[in-house]
């Protein structure tokens, strides 16, 4: 392995290990997305049938807002303890940094995922044709976390960072949310999802916005 | 241009900004060499052309009031603030195109640690070591350990460690990869009189070997024992250099000849700005 490879790797486990300790982030995410689905399951009288043109929303809006609690300890974390210094001390390649960050982000997020679509067909008496969801759902958490990655290292340079992310992030997975709702509807059986290449869309939003941040994270890293 | 230190080791700087050479080996060609460093922080002017040489073996400390822009210089010369103006070459790389290979040569420490509170000493070295590709890393670190006297405590958490034990944990992270320029800002906060003494052997051991040291501290007589040398800044420029004479206090009297009472951390904090830009400082 290069020294590229040993960089995303230490930097990776080191996230990894932090977050096995500490749990900060999982365990918001996962009690923020239960929470959600209890909510919609208190609010809305989803019997199984309609849940092909409701379910999608559901499951996407749990998936993206607790997402973004994750996304915004990326950074913020790193900058409360004042290691990012010791990180852009480092001969450290800033693409190798942003794509450690991203990974550790996707791992996360991932079992934040695998524990929502549990309790989603569960509460709901779904059966899920799993590896549909679970494609559309993966490709969706790459976009999500590669546009959360780069704006959460944007906005820990800011006060109100936690705010920030939020605003700068909602705006751009538009087209995340959209691909994602309606690839995870056509695979729920929606009636009225519009068969179209969804999965394509997410794919291209995929590979623009990890090659956009891994090139850009130098400069977002600046004073 | 001629030296400026004066008989008794004490140089005032007649120009408004930027500074000179060094004394002790102005013909070496200085393992770290900034001219004209400027950093400007919206409409405030922290650094106002600060010129610099650091050469292999010596040891400087840097001095000044608060709000003298000591900070900020260290940040610029470690690669973290990127400087409004000025050139900065360390072994003769130009962090300014070569920033990632500079960044191999220097060691900080700052006022942070810089170090993962939920990690044991030995996790964040090792972590650090693997950053910057440290040949027998487990060696290394426990080299690094037993140099801050702090093998016993190597798995005990960070957060679970006083202040004085992260100062020495972070002092190991900074110099686990052996750089050949080591920049200090305030070591000695928080360690004890023991720790301090075995700090300034330390420092004065590395420049040594060869290599750089650029400390700051306001505690004048714990400088003395580490510098052979003190740049004086005071408002973003150098105002003049202070050389050991071999004479016990030489420090203390050469900054209050340059800076004055006012300003000296050894009688009261920071007095009203006197000046701006183009101020010249001169002995009292």
């Amino acid at each position: 392995m290069g020294a590229f490879g040993r960089q995303i790797v230490a930097v990776l486990a080191k996230d990894l290990l932090l977050e096995w300790r500490t749990k900060d982030a999982l365990t918001a995410m996962l009690v923020f997305a239960l929470l959600v689905l209890v909510t919609f399951d208190f609010a809305l009288d989803l019997r199984p049938e309609v849940m092909g043109v409701v379910g999608p929303g559901v499951l996407w809006v749990a998936v993206v807002f607790s997402g973004t609690i994750g996304l915004g300890r990326t950074f913020a974390a790193e900058r409360d303890a004042g290691t990012l210094d010791g990180l852009l001390l480092a001969p450290l390649d800033r693409s190798a940094l942003f794509l450690a960050k991203l990974l550790g982000n996707l791992i996360v997020m991932a079992i934040m995922e695998a524990v929502t679509l549990l309790a989603f067909a569960i509460m709901f008496n779904v059966q899920l044709d799993l590896p549909p969801i679970v494609l559309t759902v993966l490709l969706g958490t790459i976009g999500l976390a590669a546009v959360g990655t780069l704006f959460s290292a944007i906005a820990s340079h800011t006060r109100a960072r936690e705010v920030m992310l939020p605003v700068l992030l909602f705006p751009v997975i538009v087209p995340v949310l959209i691909g994602g709702v309606q690839a995870t509807g056509v695979a729920l059986g929606n009636p009225v999802a519009r068969d179209m290449p969804w999965l394509s869309l997410l794919v291209g939003f995929d590979a623009v916005y990890v090659a956009v941040g891994a090139i850009l994270f130098e400069y977002v890293l600046e004073e | 241009m001629p030296p400026l230190t004066s008989g008794a080791g004490i140089a005032p700087s007649h120009r408004p900004v930027g500074f000179h050479m060094s004394i002790s080996s102005a013909s070496a060609t200085p393992l770290l060499s900034a001219r004209g460093i400027m950093r400007r922080f919206g409409g405030a002017l922290a650094l106002r052309g600060v010129d610099l040489d650091l050469h292999a073996g010596e040891c400087i400390t840097l001095l000044g009031p608060n709000g003298a822009g000591k900070t900020t210089l260290l940040r610029v010369l470690a690669t973290l603030l990127r400087p409004t103006a000025g050139r900065i070459v360390i072994a003769g790389r130009d962090v300014g195109h070569e920033a990632a290979a500079v960044r191999r040569l220097i060691g900080l420490v700052g006022h942070l640690p810089l170090l993962y509170p939920d990690l044991s000493a030995r996790e964040n070295l090792r972590f650090y070591g693997k950053l910057y590709d440290v040949p027998h890393l487990s060696n290394r670190v426990e080299a690094v350990l037993d140099e801050v006297q702090m093998t016993a405590a190597g798995d005990r958490p960070v957060r679970a460690m006083s202040r004085g034990m992260q100062q020495r944990i972070s002092l190991a992270r900074a110099i686990l990869h052996e750089p050949p320029v080591l920049l200090l800002d305030e070591p000695d906060t928080g360690l004890d009189d023991a720790a301090q003494g075995r700090l300034a052997g330390l420092l004065r051991r590395w420049a040594a070997a060869d290599r750089a040291v650029l400390v700051t501290t306001h505690r004048l007589e714990w400088g003395e024992q580490v510098a052979s040398r003190a740049v004086i800044l005071r408002e973003g420029a150098v105002v003049g250099e202070v050389a050991a004479d071999g004479r016990a206090g030489w420090l203390v009297d050469g900054y209050r000849a340059l800076v004055g009472e006012a300003d000296d951390p050894l009688s009261r904090p920071l007095s009203p700005a006197r000046g701006g830009e183009g101020t010249d400082v001169g002995p009292a």
